[in-house]
């Protein structure tokens, strides 16, 4: 069957041609800033490697405090290829969100939310949690003892909030304490709970980039701007991207192998210098600098509740702005530049410190 | 018994318990008092000064507890207030004791099976007779006053059970109470013994695992010399002495050329190479015929020993080093990241025949450690492989992602290559329309 | 990229009078020398790379020599190596086992590691007791410490039988 034939007998089942003709029209502007546009792209296919290796490692793990740590070992000694696929799940962990993040201030920079993008935006911070939330339930699915403090160090941050706090506390934990009830509910929200959301949430937010075309940023606005088909030339470049970004993960899984560690054990010590993953690490370090009482109320809680009014302000940003005014963008930008110079420094000092 | 239950009977009863009530507590009163009375305590615990020591002391002694007070060892009459009856010498009181009558004065009931078996019937009652085959017994006989006789090491008032840890003669207090006298140099001047045991026995393995550890299974002062009956071990005992804990080296010696040959010597043995109270943890080199070793002490160059000395040093060192060239591959495969639990593992094994091979030492022949020291070289040489195996797969792995890195290189360098001709042929249209 | 009545400069757009859309089939230009080389190159790139993908996931989800993570429960052994009055040594997870056929056939299985300084211990057949070479420390076969130095009992473990051979696992 030649697959001209193929095309046209699938064409009339499935309307190939009208999505073609969608595909075809689908341009990107070409401008001094076009470069940010393949951070949203590259993120997807570091999602799209965590969903496969994930779904390989699922073969093998095993979700209980007595074998999740023997089953990790198993799969990084005695699995062909088990160390590769482990650490390429690890390492491209820790990319995607780095790629989240400067998509995400990329969009914020070039004011990407403007109408009639809110909603765009909106789904992106949500993805930001979704992601946020992967990383931190991962983390504590080898079981071994870095990660049982960090989550329990975690919890106990969350359990810290005014009115909800203990509830979530317990949601998180599976209990009281962090126990293998808390490794079995991590994993659900790991491999079940978090991916059909997040697949729901990638679906509307790709759907309404469709819909609304790349934007251009608001000075361009109304100027003649060349334009790029997406297929194939931006689609060729961002596959270049994806196939560095290949390689990048296969080289860091070869050299820098991912750590197994020590099987946890909950009634020894902490380690010293115990420290959450890199993209927690700017909050950790805050909530470490301020001071256990300000005025009459408790430092820590006082760090958390400005993370969450921070993160709220920063969720409904698109209505925050106006762009008529002027002085405000000028504010926005000097807030943005504040914001990633803190987080940078604070992740350096967390990490030095 | 019905009609107790009634109304006027119960009257009656309750009646006659208030009479007797006052009745039946001067009794009590009484009893209370006549619960002995001691007018020893009640004078002595007025005195100030050591006089009254003995009182303070007296709670929580181990007899006073049970009811054995002052006068059972003193005699005299407690029921007096008059001190020139209650301590009448004529009458039999005893003031201080004499040293020399230390012994007998406590034996009088510790000897007596009948009399202990009332308070612990497991107790020994042979310490008096075991005493007076100690050292300190003898000379005691002999009319030397200056030793130690049983207060000297329990106390007289305030005795505690040897398991409390309050006791002089707790395990952990043991070598302190020896040496309140022995390692005073000028009270120990007019026997002619050294007074640096306890200082040695303080750096020793021992000591440290009895007082660092707190394993109270290490052994003191009493363990090898026994308490009541305190002497030396014999020259040709030693090895029986240290063989309770140290049963296997203990055994080889015994079956060994050195035991003959320690006894024609008169050298003691155990001690002539490991020393008797600053015991050290041994390590290899006091084997062999370097300088810090115990064997070079008889044994010359050209004689057999020297020869069998060098052989088993040289065994131990081949399969000592062996074991840390395995750990030291294993470390380095671990540091970059290759899983090595099972190996270390197995290395264990090396590590138990090493520990064995020492032990088989003291057989004093090269051909008793050959087949353990094979063994364990042999295990060890097994992990020193996977060491090697895992660092080979280390670097399999980095040239097969240096491979894959060059097909995607190349991919990724095509693709670019293909945009750019895509583009130049698009270009090259929309010039042509 | 439209076009109607099938314009020369546009090379080769043809429309098919068959088909009731407005479908164009492009006819591909022949194509040069250096693009078929270009796109034969690209092809094999593709491929290698394919494979360096796909034979690591191939290969992973091939299950392996051992199928399983060591667990709770060992094979310690066969019954029938096992003589009666017997102790043999086996691995338990990262720690060294002592399972014991005692005279009467009983089977029983402790940590070999003795609590008094972490030696190896080892069956006695003379004394029907587990031994402790280091210090002379002394087990029965309910793992209690009944001489020398050793502090604690030895932690037992269950033993059963699964067809000959002899599987331990933790209490």
């Amino acid at each position: 069957m030649k697959a001209e034939t193929l095309t046209l007998w699938l064409d009339e089942r499935l309307n190939l041609t009208s999505i073609a003709q969608l595909a075809r029209k689908k341009e990107i502007p070409l401008h001094r800033h076009s470069i940010w546009y393949y951070f949203g792209g590259m993120t997807l296919f570091l999602f799209g490697i965590q969903v496969g290796t994930g779904i390989l490692l699922l073969l093998y793990y095993r979700p209980s405090a007595e074998t999740a740590f023997e089953s990790v070992q198993f799969i990084v000694t005695e699995v062909q290829f088990g160390w590769l696929i482990r650490s390429v799940h690890s390492w491209s962990a820790n990319l995607m969100i780095a790629t989240l993040f400067i998509h995400m201030f990329s969009v914020y920079f070039m004011r990407a939310y403007r109408p009639p993008r809110e909603i765009t935006w909106l789904t992106g911070v949500f993805l930001l949690l979704l992601a946020v939330g992967f990383g931190f339930s991962g983390y504590l699915l080898p079981w071994n003892k870095l990660a049982f403090f960090a989550t329990k160090v975690g919890t106990e941050i969350a359990g810290v909030v005014p009115l909800v706090g203990k509830p979530t506390l317990r949601f998180l934990r599976g209990g009281d304490e962090v126990t293998g009830a808390t490794l079995t509910r991590f994993f659900g929200f790991h491999v079940a709970v978090l991916p059909a959301i997040t697949t729901a949430v990638v679906v509307t937010h790709l759907i309404l980039v469709q819909m609304h075309g790349m934007s251009i940023p608001a000075g361009l606005e109304g100027k003649p701007v060349k334009k790029m088909k997406f297929f194939p030339s931006f689609f060729l470049r961002d596959l270049i991207g994806w196939v560095l970004a290949i390689g990048a993960l296969a080289a860091l899984a070869a050299i820098f192998p991912w750590e197994l560690g020590e099987k946890a054990d909950a009634f020894a010590p902490a380690p010293a210098g115990i420290r959450p993953e890199w993209y927690f690490l700017f909050m950790f370090q805050t909530l470490k600098m301020i001071p256990a009482k300000v005025l009459s109320f408790d430092g820590e809680v006082l760090g958390i509740l400005a993370f969450g009014i921070g993160g709220l302000l920063w969720f409904v940003l698109p209505f925050l702005d106006n762009p008529a005014k002027p002085r405000r963008r000028m504010l926005f930008k000097t807030v943005g530049v504040i914001v990633v110079v803190y987080i940078v420094a604070l992740t350096i000092i967390g990490f030095v410190s | 018994m019905k009609a107790s239950n009634s109304f006027p009977y119960n009257c009656r009863k309750l009646m006659r318990v208030f009479a007797l009530a006052p009745s039946i507590g001067l009794l009590f009163f009484v009893s209370a008092s006549a619960q002995k009375k001691n007018s020893c305590v009640d004078c002595h615990s007025q005195i100030e000064g050591t006089l009254s020591e003995p009182v303070r002391l007296s709670k929580g002694d181990v007899h006073d507890s049970r009811g054995i007070s002052c006068v059972d060892c003193h005699r005299g009459d407690a029921s007096s207030d008059d001190m020139a009856v209650a301590m009448n010498r004529k009458k039999g009181f005893i003031g201080k004791p004499r040293s020399s009558d230390i012994p007998g004065l406590c034996g009088r009931c510790h000897s007596d099976a009948t009399f202990m078996k009332a308070f612990n019937p497991s107790l020994r009652v042979d310490q008096e007779r075991e005493y007076s085959t100690s050292v300190h017994g003898k000379l005691l006989k002999s009319g030397e006053q200056k030793v130690a006789t049983c207060v000297s090491c329990h106390g007289e008032h305030g005795i505690r059970a040897v398991i409390d840890p309050q006791s002089k003669v707790y395990a952990l207090n043991v070598a302190e109470t020896c040496a309140a006298c022995h390692a005073k140099s000028d009270y120990m001047k007019s026997f002619k013994i050294p007074n640096d045991q306890y200082d040695k026995y303080r750096t020793s393995v021992h000591a440290r695992t009895l007082y660092e550890k707190q394993d109270l299974s290490a052994p003191t002062c009493n363990d090898c010399h026994g308490n009541h009956g305190a002497a030396p071990p014999g020259l040709a005992s030693v090895a029986n002495v240290c063989g309770q804990c140290h049963v296997r080296q203990a055994g080889l010696f015994q079956s060994s050329p050195h035991k003959t040959v320690f006894g024609l010597m008169q050298v003691g043995e155990c001690v002539q190479c490991h020393s008797n109270h600053g015991i050290q943890a041994p390590n290899d080199e006091l084997l062999g015929v370097g300088d810090k070793s115990a064997c070079t002490q008889c044994h010359s160059e050209g004689d057999s020993g020297h020869a069998a000395a060098k052989k088993m040093r040289e065994r131990i060192d081949e399969i000592s080093a062996s074991i840390s060239g395995a750990n030291e591959i294993l470390d380095r495969a671990e540091r970059s990241g290759m899983e090595v639990s099972k190996p270390r593992f197995d290395l264990n094994e090396a590590k138990d025949a090493l520990t064995q091979s020492r032990v088989l030492v003291h057989a004093f022949s090269p051909a008793e450690i050959d087949k353990i020291i094979d063994s364990g070289v042999d295990v060890s040489n097994k992990s020193y492989e996977a060491g090697g195996a895992a660092l080979n797969e280390l670097s399999f792995r980095r040239k097969g992602l240096a491979g894959s890195l060059f097909f995607i290189l190349f991919l990724a360098v095509l693709i670019y290559l293909k945009v750019r001709q895509l583009e130049s042929r698009q270009q090259t249209l929309q010039n042509e329309s | 990229m439209t076009n109607d009545s099938g314009n020369e400069a546009h090379r080769g757009i043809n429309k098919c009078s068959k088909c009731p859309n407005d479908i164009e089939i492009k006819q591909q230009d022949p194509p040069s020398g250096r693009r078929r080389f270009l796109n034969y190159l690209l092809g094999t790139a593709f491929g290698a790379t394919a494979a360096a993908i796909f034979y690591p996931i191939l290969k992973f989800i091939t299950p392996p020599h051992i199928i399983e993570a060591a667990q709770n429960s060992v094979t310690a052994g066969k019954l029938s190596e096992l003589a009666l009055n017997s102790g043999k040594i086996f691995k338990f997870g990262n720690k060294p086992g002592i399972l014991v056929r005692s005279a009467s056939g009983e089977l029983k299985a402790f940590s070999a590691v003795c609590t008094h300084l972490d030696c190896i211990v080892q069956y006695q057949p003379e004394k029907k007791q587990i031994w402790c070479a280091c210090h002379n420390g002394q087990y029965n076969l309910n793992g209690q410490n009944v001489g020398g130095p050793p502090p604690r009992p030895l932690e037992e473990y269950v033993v059963n039988m699964r067809g000959e051979e002899i599987v331990v696992s933790k209490a």
